[in-house]
This record gives C-alpha cells, sequence and structure tokens, in this order.
C-alpha cells in the first residue's frame, strides 16, 4: 500500500467499523537482518512492523495472521502483553490487512504461534528493552534501577515516565536486533493463564463478529449460479424476465459466469433460484467410478520422492512380515457458515473483506482476475466460520470482486449457498497407503516400507487461476500446476516418516499431479491419513507381537517428549490392558508429533460398537499434548479437544459422495457429521507444559492421532481390522458380518 | 404490512410476506446474532425461539409469524450485561469459531425455559439439529450445564414464603 492510500475505511479487528490511517510500505522490509532474527522477524525486520507506540502511549501490535476461530488473537495478545509490562486488554491487535500488516503468508499449517507468535515475543521485548533504556537516559539512573509495568517506567525514587513520553528512539525504520531482552519464563504472569479469549463475549451476544455480518452504507447482496458440475458451459439463458424481479439490480453474466446483484439478500437469493431454473447448461467433466476411486487414483501418472532410506547397520533378523493397505476418502471441510465476501469498487480501488488464510497471496491472484496493479487491490481480513483449511473463502472474495465491478461505488456482499460450498469447496484428496514391516523374534519392528499416493494438498491461490470462478469466465485463467510440498513439511506425505525406531526403513511419497476432484488444503494435510495408517499398523504390529500397544510404542520412541506425552495419555486414561471393558467397547491409542516438527499428541480413548447396527461412538477420550511453552493452556484444551471431535467426526463419518455426473454430497443429509447425541461423555486434554521452550504448532495435532486411536479401539471391540475410512455403520457392521 | 413482534418489540414492516424471518432479522431489524448456515433446517445456525419453542428462522416465512412472540439471542443479553446462558458460554469459553453459537444458545434457551432442571441426556436431544464443526460440543454442553445450574440456584434463593405465596 502507498502513501497515496490515506484515509480509508477498515475493518478492526473487533468488528467494528472505525476511520484510521493506512501504514505505509509494511509489506516491504527495508533491508535484510545482519543475522537471522527469530519467528517472522526474520523476514520483516522492523520493530513498527510488529509493535507501534503512539506517543499517548496507546500500543498496537501487528500480526499478519489471521483469526480463524482458534484463538490466535488472544493468545498473540497474550504473548506481547507479558514481554510489555501491560495488561492484555491495553493492547490493540491488527490482524492479516495488506493495508496495515506485514505478510506472513497464510494462516495455516500451526504456523502462527512460531512464526507470529516469536517474532512479536521478541519485538515486543526489544521495545520495551528501548523504551527502559530511553528512561534510564533521561532520568540518569541505571537499568536495573527501572521497572516497567502499566504502561510506565518507574525508577526506585518514585519517578516514572509513561510508555508513550519515552517513544523518541523508535523510528519507524529502526530494524530488530539479536538477543531481545525476553523475561525469564518462571516470572511470567500472562504467559500461561487463564485470560479469556477477546471474541468470545461479542459472539455469544450476536455482536457484529462476522464477514457475514459486515454492513456498509449502500451495500448490495449478491448471490452466484454455478454449473452443474466442473466445466460445464452455460448454453442458453433467458436472463431478462429475471432482471425485472423485484430487487434485482444487476445480471453479470461473463462467459459461464453468472451472477445477480439486488437490493436485498432474499430478493438475490429469489433471483438466484430464478436463473438456475432457466439456466441450459451443456458439458463439463466426468467424474471417475466412485466404486474404483482409489485404484483410479494410483493408476495415474505419478511423481516418486523417495523421502526415508535408512539402511541397517548391521543384518537384521526378521521373523515376521505384516502387510497392509489403508485408504482415506475425498473430506469437505463443511464450515458450518457458507464461504462469504464483501468487495467495494471505489476511485479505483478495489477493497475486499475476506476470511481468507493469506490477504496477500489472495491479494495478487485476485489483482491477476481483475487485470488491476497489485497495490490497487486491497484484501481485509475479517473473520468467518471456521475454515479448517482452504475452504470457499478464496473463491467467494473472486465473487464478491468480480460483482462488485459491475457496480462501482457500491459495496457488494455474497454468500454461497449450502450446495455451492459442499460442491464446489476444494476437497481434502482421497489418500492411498501401503506399509509392510517386519518384527524379529523379540518383538522389535526391525525394517519398515511405506509408499503413500496423493494428490497436492495446496491448490491456494497461487495465481488467478486458483480462483475458482475465474473458470467460467469468457477469458478464462488456468491454475498454476500442483507442486507438491517438500519435506520437512510434506503435503501428501507429511507425517509419512514415523518418529519410531526403525533400524531400516524406507518411505516413498507417490505424488499424483491430475485432480479427479477439485482439492486443496485441509486441517493436518496428510498428516491425518498417515498417521492413521502409521499408527493403525503400529496396534496390527503389537498384536502380532504379542505387546501392549502403549508398551510397543514406548520400545521404539527414544524422544523423552514423545514418551511423555505416550505416558500420560496412558496414565490419565486409566491404561490397562487387564481390565475388562463392558461388551462391545473397545480402546485405542495412538501417538504423533504433527509434521514430526509441530506439538507432540498422544490420544487414549474408548468406544462403544454397537453389535446390530455396526454404530461406533467414542464414550471417552484423554489427549496429552506439548506444545513448547503454553501460551494459553486454555486455548490449547480448547484446539485440541475440538480437533479430536472434528476428527473422530471425519473418522466415523464423513467422505464426499459423487457419481460420474458430479458431486451428490450437497447438503448435511449427503455429507452427515458428529452431532450432540454422539459426542462422548468426557473429553479430557493433559497439556505439559514447558517453559522458555519454543511455541510448537498445535491447532492440527489432534487429527491424526484421534483418527488412529478410534481404528484401534474399534479393532480391539471387535477383533476386527478396518483399514478404510470412514468407519461408518455399513462398513463396521460388513465387517463384523452382522 | 406485516407486524413483526421481535425481543418485545413491535415492528411494521413493508415486506414480502415470504421472505424467512433469517432476512427480515439480518437484513430488516439489523440483529445479526441469526446466522444462514443451510437453508434447509439441517444445521440450526439459524435458530431463534418463537413462543417459547426453537424454530428454524431460515425456513419459518414473515407472514406465519403476526402476533407470535420472536425472541433472538439479542433478547437474551447484551455483551455489557449477558444474560445467564450467555454468560455460562463466556465463563465455560465455549466457542471457536463461534458462527454456530447464537443457535446453540436459543436452543438451549428453549430448553432451560421449558425445564429449568435437564438432564444431560435431554440436552443431547434438544441440541441434536444444531452442528458445530470445530468441535466444541464438550463446551457448550457444559454451558448449558453452568446456566441451568446457576438458574436453579437463583431459584432457590427465592424466600419459601414467597414461592408458596405463588
Amino acid at each position: 500500500m502507498t502513501a497515496a492510500l490515506t484515509r480509508r475505511l477498515f475493518l478492526a479487528g473487533s468488528g467494528a467499523l472505525v476511520v484510521a490511517y493506512a501504514a505505509r510500505a509494511a509489506d516491504i522490509p527495508t533491508s535484510a537482518p545482519p543475522t537471522k532474527l527469530p519467528g517472522s522477524l526474520k523476514d520483516w525486520p522492523r520493530l513498527a512492523a510488529w509493535v507501534q507506540v503512539a506517543p499517548d502511549g496507546t500500543v498496537t501490535v501487528f500480526s499478519g495472521k489471521a483469526e480463524l476461530g482458534q484463538g490466535i488473537r488472544t493468545a498473540l495478545i497474550q504473548v506481547a502483553a507479558e514481554q510489555l509490562y501491560l495488561p492484555p486488554g491495553q493492547i490493540m491487535l491488527v490482524t492479516a490487512d495488506t493495508g496495515r500488516t506485514t505478510n506472513e503468508g497464510y494462516t495455516a499449517g500451526s504456523h502462527s504461534m512460531q512464526d507470529s507468535g516469536t517474532a512479536i515475543m521478541n519485538a515486543a521485548a526489544e521495545v520495551r528493552g528501548i523504551l527502559v533504556a530511553e528512561a534510564a537516559a533521561r532520568l540518569g539512573v541505571a537499568t536495573p534501577d527501572l521497572t516497567p509495568g502499566g504502561g510506565r517506567v518507574t525508577a526506585t525514587d518514585g519517578r516514572s515516565l509513561g510508555y508513550g513520553e519515552l517513544v523518541g528512539s523508535l523510528t519507524p525504520e529502526r530494524l530488530a536486533q539479536p538477543g531481545a531482552p525476553l523475561k525469564d519464563p518462571a516470572s511470567f504472569t500472562v504467559i500461561g493463564a487463564a485470560v479469556p479469549r477477546v471474541d468470545i463475549p461479542a459472539k455469544v451476544t450476536g455482536g457484529a463478529a462476522y464477514v457475514q455480518d459486515l454492513k456498509l452504507p449502500g451495500m448490495l447482496h449478491a448471490r452466484v449460479v454455478r454449473p452443474p458440475r466442473y466445466g460445464a458451459v452455460l448454453a442458453e439463458l433467458d436472463e431478462v424476465p429475471i432482471a425485472a424481479m423485484p430487487g434485482v439490480v444487476k445480471i453479470l453474466r461473463d462467459g459461464s459466469y453468472l451472477g445477480v446483484i439486488a437490493e436485498g439478500e432474499w430478493q438475490a437469493i429469489q433471483a438466484m433460484r430464478a436463473l438456475s431454473t432457466a439456466a441450459r447448461w451443456s458439458g463439463g467433466k466426468t467424474l471417475p467410478d466412485p466404486a474404483t476411486i482409489f485404484d483410479t487414483i494410483q493408476a495415474l501418472p505419478m511423481q516418486d520422492s523417495v523421502i526415508l532410506d535408512r539402511v541397517a547397520d548391521q543384518p537384521t533378523a526378521a521373523t515376521r512380515t505384516l502387510k497392509a493397505r489403508y485408504l482415506r476418502p475425498y473430506g469437505m471441510h463443511g464450515s458450518i457458515g457458507p464461504s462469504c465476501a464483501v468487495a467495494q469498487l471505489q476511485d479505483g480501488l478495489m477493497t475486499v473483506w475476506t476470511h481468507t488464510q493469506g490477504v496477500f497471496p489472495d491479494r495478487a491472484a485476485l489483482a491477476e482476475l481483475l487485470a488491476m496493479p497489485v497495490d490497487k487491490v486491497r484484501c481485509i481480513h475479517t473473520e468467518g466460520s471456521g475454515c479448517y483449511g482452504h475452504n470457499g473463502a478464496d473463491d467467494a472474495g473472486a465473487d464478491a470482486a468480480l460483482l462488485a465491478r459491475a457496480v462501482p461505488g457500491r459495496p457488494v456482499r455474497v454468500q454461497w449457498m449450502r450446495e455451492q460450498e459442499n460442491t464446489w469447496e476444494p476437497f481434502t484428496p482421497a489418500m492411498i497407503m501401503e506399509v509392510e514391516a517386519s518384527l524379529d523374534a523379540d518383538g522389535h519392528i526391525v525394517d519398515w516400507h511405506y509408499g503413500v499416493w496423493s494428490n497436492t494438498h495446496n491448490m491456494r491461490p497461487g495465481n488467478g487461476g486458483r480462483l475458482m470462478p475465474s473458470w467460467a469466465l469468457a477469458a478464462p485463467l488456468t491454475p498454476s500446476p500442483p507442486e507438491p510440498i517438500p519435506q520437512p513439511e510434506g503435503g501428501g506425505d507429511r507425517n509419512a516418516i514415523p518418529l519410531y525406531v526403525l533400524p531400516q526403513a524406507r518411505v516413498v511419497s507417490h505424488f499424483i499431479p491430475e485432480m479427479p476432484l477439485r482439492i486443496s488444503a485441509m486441517r493436518g494435510l496428510g498428516a491425518y491419513a498417515n498417521v492413521f495408517s502409521i499408527e493403525s499398523f503400529m496396534d496390527e504390529l503389537a498384536l502380532a507381537a504379542g505387546a501392549d500397544p502403549v508398551a510397543f510404542r514406548l520400545a521404539h520412541l527414544t524422544d523423552s517428549r514423545a514418551r511423555d506425552v505416550v505416558e500420560r495419555a496412558a496414565h490419565e486414561f486409566g491404561w490397562d490392558g487387564a481390565k475388562a471393558l463392558p461388551p462391545g467397547h473397545g480402546r485405542g491409542f495412538a501417538f504423533a508429533r504433527y509434521k514430526n516438527l509441530g506439538a507432540y499428541a498422544a490420544v487414549a480413548l474408548e468406544v462403544a460398537v454397537d453389535h446390530e447396527t455396526g454404530r461406533v461412538r467414542v464414550v471417552r477420550a484423554h489427549c496429552a499434548v506439548d506444545s513448547g511453552q503454553a501460551v494459553s493452556p486454555d486455548g490449547i484444551r480448547n484446539q485440541i479437544a475440538g480437533g479430536l471431535l472434528q476428527s473422530s467426526s471425519w473418522t466415523i463419518y464423513e467422505a464426499v459422495s459423487f457419481e460420474p455426473t458430479g458431486i451428490t454430497s450437497r447438503d448435511w443429509s449427503g455429507y452427515p457429521i458428529l452431532r450432540f447425541p454422539a459426542v462422548p461423555e468426557s473429553v479430557e486434554v493433559h497439556v505439559i507444559d514447558r517453559p522458555g521452550m519454543p511455541f510448537l504448532g498445535t491447532g492440527e495435532a489432534a487429527q491424526g492421532p484421534t483418527a488412529a486411536a478410534i481404528a484401534n479401539a474399534v479393532a480391539d471391540a471387535t477383533k476386527v481390522r478396518i483399514r478404510e475410512l470412514p468407519l461408518s455403520m455399513a462398513r463396521v457392521k460388513a465387517a463384523i458380518g452382522v | 404490512m406485516i407486524v413483526l413482534t421481535v425481543n418485545n418489540i413491535r415492528h411494521e414492516l413493508e415486506i414480502d410476506p415470504a421472505t424467512p424471518l433469517l432476512y427480515v432479522l439480518r437484513d430488516t431489524l439489523g440483529l445479526h446474532g441469526a446466522k444462514y448456515g443451510c437453508g434447509l433446517g439441517q444445521c440450526g445456525a439459524c435458530t431463534v425461539m418463537v413462543d417459547k419453542r426453537a424454530v428454524f428462522s431460515c425456513l419459518t416465512p414473515a407472514a406465519v409469524l403476526e402476533g407470535r412472540q420472536i425472541k433472538t439471542i439479542e433478547g437474551l443479553g447484551t455483551i455489557e450485561h449477558p444474560g445467564p446462558l450467555q454468560q455460562a458460554f463466556i465463563d465455560e469459553q465455549a466457542a471457536q469459531c463461534g458462527y454456530c453459537i447464537a443457535g446453540m444458545i436459543m436452543r438451549a434457551e428453549a430448553l432451560l425455559e421449558r425445564n429449568p432442571s435437564p438432564t444431560d441426556a435431554e440436552i443431547r436431544a434438544q441440541m441434536q439439529p444444531n452442528l458445530c464443526r470445530c468441535g466444541t460440543h464438550t463446551r457448550i454442553l457444559a454451558a448449558i450445564h453452568r446456566a441451568a445450574a446457576v438458574t436453579r440456584a437463583a431459584a432457590l434463593a427465592v424466600p419459601a414464603t414467597q414461592e408458596a405465596a405463588r
């Protein structure tokens, strides 16, 4: 954003509309830092990009990350408040806005605390150190005789200066230096405390909290009409009678792209329905046969990468070899609130209020779509319904921008209908995992061969063609080709390398570029299916070795933090193989360290399997998690328990259904998810705090272990191993032969 | 003209009588608490109360609501003075994205007004129509239990003589 962008409406994170000055070139680093700085400071070393203290003492903290319902706003405020010796309520936080914050890429991959939290912690500590040093010079005392607190720096003799009086040397261009004066973790009062989430009071009282609630002066409502299947062409439409419907302002038709703008939302919906009825479509992509989808995918052209190739330094003595194939179907993000955006074209500037996970990449893609210079597009993150990855958010932003361009000056709000969300969102890809491993006479794993077949897990808007609405335009854009996400984070092969001691091991990632269904990133990417497979197979090996599943894992784990979460989960659950469970009940265990880089999580749970119907229900669950320094223990508990319940829904119920003519999971009856009567009696999360240790990404850590723990518990309950998800009533019933 | 009573306030509205209540609340009356989720009565994000019952506002045309008492989340309290259920949701930190929460609270309110001492099974059965995707279910259940307990405790504090005189 340039300085020409002076006063402009923007939506503050609180949801309130305020008028403020846009930042200067906040997205351009001034120069390279002298040495590697921590977190996102290494890319954006200007202190003022993270923390600004105004002459009146107001403290504003900036983050390029966005609130997605995971509570990141509160955790980032806690980090800043701690290092600035301020009450959390005195920190203003500005998040993800191309006009005001740095470019921290996507809010994804459980990176926010590691990247942004670390940057804010160090920048806040350094700013506080600068303020204290300034006070020392002004008061003529040594820094040890000064105490920061409550927005002032106070000397032992009682003299004090406010933060706002000490900002002289905090120039906008001042760069962060290594070695920020971080507080001793033992003295923390805000980090690790139960600080209530800042966003919850508005959310429970009907406050304007979401982009769906945004109401700008003169705002119009719009709806789009999508083709009945990927690639279908609008062959025939008489829109004249519909243009005369009450409230209709404009019908936008550009190739096969069709949308309607009206004064009222209900008017827009009625006009959309009339257009849907009137439109005749032809052609489109034929989807593969769902009955053979896994074989179809495995037969597509692929690029193989050996991501682990470990050869034993001495001969191994395998006595028994097991082999298995695990399957994970297409899954849906399934946000409760369909995707929504508001856009306005005013004085040559397109502003888009969007619940995208990446305002900067989205801006670049939108600029390409609109054929506008990047600096004439502004994306302001505004909270939406939970997304759990790349759902329709960016596409809805594109819809809003295309429609707003047709009515310059007027803000346009567009929200997708439920069936549009379900049939056009990018799904998480179907995956195939094959594993073969051998045990020696002592029941130790001596070799391990693993392969995973998957599409990419990232079709985020890397270019304009990845915005789905662009495909229907008279001059369509082409999505940039899919690429694998390299290790160590990985995409389809995320968490494909086990943390266990494996003397000889080979892991191959089979990357499949061709995508039969539209797919992209969903919470955990490939980790969900890989951990499901690895941890299911660990139980199969433990059974073959005649070992207790927890003891078997511990026998193959050396990482002490991994062992700690395993032992803690087992202890809290009351893991005791000798203890009998009620008939039809089973216990299951699983462990993973997310991405082998993030939080450690172990899950122990009990399921009940109804013999007559095959219905699986989680009865109770425990999860032990190590997220490094726990900034918001309650936030971690909320994320982990939520992840556990969401993963249990994926695992027991969910698969996108389709037929050659299109997606058939059009609504919640066609895509059932967890409902209250099936919710476990208890879900307990045990946070192992590691004061002073780096933050470890947590938001996705429960997804994989939960899936495997359920599968293992079902195997324990039924004595039948099911290797294909979901563990639906029909599948379980068929497997147990009722 | 349609006359609707929302949170005890009477509104005379020049609207298409077929308009679902959800859009009247959000667009005409500026009450954003109820949310669009599916338009099919499958998710409960739009839940409000009509004459003591929880209803899907996305499916209920304004025309059938004349003379009825409509209550929305805005009618339970404010951010400064939250009602008992709202306060219980804050106390339990029972939200992640929170998009479903207004609907959750209104469906729970309908239960607690009818049955101040529901069992866990009764709460789960009541909440069955409402979906949460973040997995906040156990906190939502805890918040409803908490609100019921707080309300019961307040009722017990009413002197016995006053109770007997009713």
